[in-house]
């Protein structure tokens, strides 16, 4: 080796060992930067905003009620009234009294005899063949008054409804261990579907016993054949579009990045199910009007560190489907549901807190509508 | 063709590393909930003078068999209750209804003072810890005592649920008494839930379906006084009526009233062929809206009063059409099984009910104004003459039994399916027409 190629050797040492161990790669780093999450809502979703439809969110104002008594004036307030309750009292309608008409004049009336020949009635069909009920291999799902993701049968007539079943157990005199006295308890039965009656076969009559309210046909119709099924249109087939656009769009739409990224590894799916569950098993959405059932809300809640949710931080951050008020009785009953199921504390993992301090619960009843 | 490997392996890449880290608040989807009555208590309105004690007790009563008649609330018996509230103003210790489970609270104060009747109520979300809505005090004779335990139940129902209220309604609808050959009918109306029946007509002359008009002040209703069908106006506070010309040697059938008050739709048989017609019932004038060799009858006018839902059989089988209500072409909206008739559009007009008669047996059901959607609510072997609550969440239709000691009921479902019962009356009742929430 010449001295240039010593000379070249050392000199390549001595930059790679000042680039590994020196500080040759590092970086300037990077200014924080503020991100914010957007997120996409219809023309209509962004007039609702602030469209505010005061006189739809004001039902119980009585001011549609005529008041035709006087009004009596507003009670002092009671010094054991509590703080949250709002001035009392409001004014109300009166209700008038009873406007039904006073028939007691036409009540006592006697029961005369008919003496005119009676109008001709068609005369109901006797019915003497009642179709037997077919037997039925499959039996159809039985009635209950609650519709529960999962089916329970009808508890046992002594069993204590309560979140799990569990067989009654009586002390044994015989055994070494004493297992402790407890009541059976029984999930209240409960069945995934509305069950009406006209989903039981039964026995009818060929047409009504009721006096006819339907002329009676003199003559027999023309009977055209029936027109079936309406023809359905053929769905325009979607225009072809670019998949790899659309793939990359939607890429950067989801990668949005967050203000606030927390910490740790995340949630597991089964982490996440479960709490999903827990919820669901108080969401109750049998009281909700057929408005509020077509409306879906995203509701946020901060969380305790021992998995409860901080009541006054549940509020409602969007909605969509429904009108105001029915977006507010939807998350009315979204709001029992997080109290009520997290009144004892949600399962969730206590090492990662950083990732579930904070929940945004969407509330889609969509699948509920047809219960 | 590398660069769009490249890019494609950078498109499926990028979400996955997203997904690695969450972001901002954790975000589930909640999708399956359970559908069961909401739980309340209604502690027994307090008395604020010694002649309240009674109506109290009666007030508090109205107001939980209302809600729970829903099937949408559960009322928790007075001996599960952990705190007695000692008075109205006193604040409400949530917890110890929590306890019980109770979602909501009403409690209420009464006054019979200066002779007048005074209620006052509150309604609470338990688990929020709040009061819903504001507290309101309703003034009234005592013997509206009825009236005024309906309208707070119906503030109560409005607030919890978002439905329009409907308890404080009445229904006209026909009592039969007598054996099943010789049946005595009468119009009568009664309160929603069957109480306060008062009749309106004697028993000398078979009558049928009676309707309310839009404001509850008329009926319209069917009578074979003459020995023939003829449609008769009933004023309800006078209780006089006047027969409605609807043209001569005729027999008139099914009328109902238009959202004006104004009009009336009528089936009209001539010559053994009938179609519908409208009057105008101030000056009489008529208006013929089909002519077709076929039975068109059962009109309903829709709550716009644009349209008219009506049963024919043009088509060889009564089936439900709807057209304009001015006539026009009518276009059938019903291709089910079966036969459909007495079709009634909902108040809020997004829905129409009807009688169906299929695979032998009867059922009330409801399909969309388009026909899609049909949802069959019962079945029996006769059941028929749907009838909507003011605010289209009920329907109450007649049920009759079959046999020698068969007899018609009124019964009553919710749009759901849920809730059916008979609706508690003295007498054997038939043909219900829910009439408009009382002012």
């Amino acid at each position: 080796m010449t001295i240039g190629g010593y000379i070249s050797t050392a000199g390549h040492v001595g930059l790679i060992g000042w680039l590994v161990f020196g500080n040759g790669f590092q970086t300037e780093p990077l200014d924080q930067f503020d991100v914010t999450e957007v997120s996409v809502i219809s023309e209509a979703d962004f007039a609702a905003l602030f469209d505010t439809p005061a006189p739809v969110v004001t039902p119980e104002t009585p001011a549609v009620l005529p008041i035709p008594e006087p009004v009596a004036p507003p009670e002092p307030p009671s010094e054991a009234q509590p703080i949250a309750l709002p001035p009392e009292p409001v004014e109300a309608p009166a209700p008038e009294p009873d406007p039904a008409p006073n028939v007691s004049a036409v009540t006592p009336l006697p029961e005369t005899d008919v003496t005119d020949a009676p109008p001709v009635v068609p005369t109901p069909p006797v019915v003497t063949d009642v179709a037997p009920e077919p037997e039925v291999d499959d039996p159809t799902p039985a009635p209950a008054p609650r519709i529960a993701p999962q089916p329970v049968a009808p508890p046992e007539p002594d069993a204590v409804i309560a979140d799990e079943s569990r067989e009654a157990a009586e002390p044994d005199q015989t055994a070494e261990a004493v297992v402790e006295e407890q009541e059976a308890t029984s999930e209240e039965a409960a069945t995934t579907e509305t069950v009406t009656e006209a989903d039981q076969p039964s026995a009818a009559p060929a047409q009504s016993l009721r006096p006819r309210v339907r002329p009676t046909r003199t003559a027999e119709a023309p009977a055209p054949a029936p027109t079936e099924e309406a023809a359905e249109a053929e769905a325009e087939p979607d225009p072809p579009s670019n998949a790899i656009e659309d793939a990359l769009a939607a890429a950067l739409a989801n990668s949005e990045p967050e203000p606030s990224a927390p910490s740790g590894p995340p949630l597991t799916g089964g982490e996440r199910d479960a709490l999903r569950i827990a919820v669901s098993r108080c969401w109750n959405v049998g009281s909700l009007s057929t408005d509020a059932l077509g409306t879906t809300v995203v509701v946020a809640v901060d969380m305790t560190e021992d998995g409860r949710p901080v009541t006054g931080s549940i509020q409602l951050v969007g909605s969509s489907g429904g009108s105001a008020s029915a977006a507010q009785q939807a998350f009315e009953a979204a709001r029992r549901a997080i109290i009520r199921c997290g009144a004892s504390g949600f399962d969730l993992p206590p090492e990662k807190y950083d990732q579930w301090k904070e929940i945004e619960m969407t509330f889609n009843p969509e699948q509920m509508r047809t219960r | 063709m590398r660069a769009l490997a490249i890019l494609l392996s950078a498109v499926l890449w990028l979400p996955a590393t997203v997904a690695m880290a969450q972001n901002g608040p954790l975000r589930i989807e909640i999708t399956e909930g359970v559908v069961e009555p909401l739980t309340f208590a209604i502690p027994t309105f307090e008395a604020e003078d010694q002649g309240a004690a009674q109506l109290a007790g009666q007030l508090s009563r109205v107001v939980a068999e209302d809600l729970s008649g829903t099937g949408l609330f559960r009322e928790i018996p007075a001996t599960s209750f952990i705190a007695q509230r000692a008075s109205f103003a006193a604040p409400v210790r949530f917890p110890d209804w929590r306890a019980i489970n109770a979602q909501a609270m009403i409690t209420g104060a009464v006054s019979t003072a200066g002779g007048r009747l005074t209620v006052k109520f509150r309604i609470y979300d338990i688990f929020s810890g709040a009061e819903l809505g504001q507290g309101q005090q309703l003034v009234g004779t005592q013997a509206g005592w009825r009236r005024m335990a309906h309208k707070i139940a119906d503030q109560v129902y409005s607030r919890i649920t978002g439905e329009a209220p409907y308890f404080d309604s009445r229904v006209v609808y026909v009592s039969e008494t007598g054996p099943k050959g010789d049946r005595k009918r009468r119009i009568a109306i009664m309160d929603y839930d069957g109480a306060n029946t008062q009749f309106l007509t004697d028993s000398n002359a078979i009558v049928l379906a009676p309707r309310f008009s839009p404001t509850g002040d008329r009926i319209l209703y069917t009578s074979y006084e003459t020995g023939f069908p003829q449609i008769y106006v009933l004023d309800v506070a006078s209780v006089r009526r006047r027969s409605l010309e609807t043209g001569d040697g005729s027999m008139s059938f099914a009328p109902r009233f238009a959202p004006d008050g104004q009009t009336a739709v009528y089936s009209l048989e001539r010559g053994g062929n009938s179609d519908l017609y409208t009057v105008n019932l101030n000056t009489g004038a008529r208006q013929r809206l089909t002519n077709a060799p076929s039975i068109e009858t059962a009109p309903s006018y829709s709550p716009d009063g644009r349209q008219i839902v009506f049963e024919s059989d043009r088509s060889g089988t009564q089936q439900l059409y709807i057209m304009p209500a001015s006539g026009g072409e009518a276009r059938r909206i019903s291709f089910g099984d079966g036969r459909y008739s007495t079709p009634v559009w909902s108040p809020r007009g997004d829905l129409i009910a009807f009688t169906k008669q299929t695979k032998g047996r009867f059922a009330i059901g409801v399909m969309r104004v388009d026909g899609t959607e049909e949802r069959l609510l019962s079945a029996s072997p006769l059941d028929e003459g749907p009838t909507w609550s003011p605010n289209g969440r009920v329907i109450m239709f007649t049920r009759e039994t079959l046999g020698e000691n068969g007899a018609p009921s009124i019964y009553s479902v919710d749009i759901t399916g849920r809730n059916l019962k008979r609706v508690d009356l003295p007498t054997a009742a038939s043909d219900p027409a829910w009439g408009p929430l009382q002012p």
